[in-house]
């Protein structure tokens, strides 16, 4: 497991990985809507966490397609399929590796466009880490996406399609526990709790459902 | 016994011609059934006395809310079927779904847009982000994914189960946003315009509700054993036009 974990991220940090372009998609994303809303700090200001999160969701998404596909084009998915450990497991391992390549970077550049949102230090903490508390849950929601759409051809838009409803519970409740982070009478924990709870759960159901789709797509 | 016998008829609707001649069988009355009671429905609900306060536009209710009762509706029977699929792979599951994912987008697109031409009179605007609308919104965004992802594979009992998986997840997570929708409205919205079924419901009003939600139910049944039918007779047609070209290959 271990050894895949390695695999994966040497793979998608080396060159043809792609991890880079997400964080690339994310910071033109978050440049772009100045240029669409105006250049007024204070709207920035109070639209800052929401604006962080979508970028980070959207950028997510942006990578998810790879997750799968590229193992099933060089035959190393069927050696997974086959070998001992539970396919669960290493679909979770997988999830992991994907993180870690793809989101991780977006997390951490989550507090630089903060800066160009003119959010306060609160706000960026707090962004920052309803970003890295919530982000797995993006990734293994779409881990069953790609598992979906993994024997397709040109599956990209569609996972994008399927998971992003799905997703709608995880920037709920990171934008909100941002936002009660910042103002003073909505109290930050129930909402973080709430998003943690969210990941955790979805660390369970994600790797079962993706398992399930590869299983039945890898015919 | 009875339970053995109850499952040995369940899989003997796995044969498809068993399946169209139940259909054959019970469609007329099905459908003869549903159209008495849509139309004492209609009636009931245009000759009630409008709402003093609402006026004619009350009447708007008696298609929406049992379009919008359908649209959860739907989506239970396709997560049963998708259940019948990955479990027992009951072909006829996998026809089930698929048949019934756009009756399932076309009730939620009804209940959208009754909601929608109620809510300008009563609420003055077309649309609010408000829990309900936002979550049954979701819903609609759901079944057009499934849509067409079931209309990207070519292989349909691999269409089947990959997105019987999705299915089953969707299920699962859509309480999940129906309760975070909730939570998010009371947060950023907390005086609600929303009153949608009144205070109390008038026996004078609900009659033809329940009228119309059983007749909608069974307009949903009459047309998703037709839509099944007309799957497994497309199918049947693909599988004879196979067949039709290999035998003229070899002719030649």
């Amino acid at each position: 497991m271990t050894a895949l974990l390695l695999r994966d991220l040497k793979l998608s940090i080396r060159a043809g990985g792609g991890a880079l372009i997400g964080i690339l998609f994310f910071l033109t994303v978050v440049a772009v809507i100045p240029f669409g809303v105006g250049p007024d700090l204070n709207l920035l200001a109070r639209i800052g966490p929401a604006i962080v999160w979508i970028g980070a969701l959207l950028a997510a998404l942006l990578g998810l397609d790879r997750m799968f596909q590229t193992d099933r084009d060089d035959g190393s998915l069927d050696l997974l399929l086959m070998q001992e450990p539970p396919l669960v497991l290493t679909v979770l391992v997988k999830c992991l590796a994907h993180w870690i390549a793809n989101v991780l970077p977006l997390v951490i550049a989550s507090p630089l466009l903060g800066l160009f949102m003119n959010m306060n230090e609160v706000a960026i903490g707090a962004a920052m880490l309803t970003l890295f508390v919530g982000s797995p849950a993006l990734t293994l929601i779409g881990a069953v996406g790609a598992a979906v759409a993994v024997t397709l051809p040109r599956g990209g838009l569609l996972v994008s399609i399927l998971v992003l409803p799905l997703c709608i519970p995880v920037l709920i409740f990171g934008v909100s526990a941002t936002y009660a982070a910042v103002e003073d009478p909505a109290p930050f924990l129930p909402p973080f709790l709430i998003l943690t709870a969210i990941t955790m759960f979805f660390a369970v159901l994600g790797p079962v459902g993706a398992a399930l789709a590869l299983r039945n797509a890898g015919d | 016994m009875t339970e053995s016998l109850a499952i040995r008829k369940f899989s003997d609707l796995a044969n498809p011609t068993c399946f169209l001649a139940l259909a054959e069988r019970v469609l007329p009355w099905l459908a003869a059934l549903c159209c008495v009671l849509l139309a004492v429905g209609l009636f009931l609900s245009f000759t009630t006395e409008g709402d003093y306060q609402q006026g004619d536009t009350v009447r708007i209710m008696y298609i929406h809310v049992p379009a919008a009762w359908l649209s959860m509706m739907c989506y239970s029977v396709m997560a049963l079927s998708a259940i019948g699929t990955l479990v027992w792979r009951h072909p006829l599951a996998d026809v089930s779904h698929k048949a019934a994912a756009p009756l399932g987008a076309a009730f939620t697109l009804i209940a959208l847009v009754t909601g929608s031409l109620w809510g300008k009179p009563m609420w003055g605007t077309w649309w609010v982000w408000d829990a309900r609308l936002t979550s049954v919104f979701i819903l609609f965004l759901m079944y057009l994914g499934l849509i067409a992802l079931n209309r990207s594979m070519d292989d349909p009992s691999r269409a089947a189960r990959v997105s019987a998986v999705l299915i089953l997840v969707g299920f699962v997570n859509i309480p999940i946003i129906k309760f975070s929708v909730d939570w998010w409205n009371t947060l950023h919205q907390p005086a609600s315009v929303i009153r949608l079924d009144g205070p109390t419901i008038d026996p004078e009003f609900l009659w033809p509700l329940l009228i119309m939600a059983v007749a909608f139910t069974l307009l949903f049944f009459c047309l998703h054993i037709m839509a099944m039918r007309n799957e497994i007779w497309r199918r049947r047609v693909a599988t004879q036009r196979r067949l039709a070209a290999r035998m003229a290959g070899r002719g030649d």
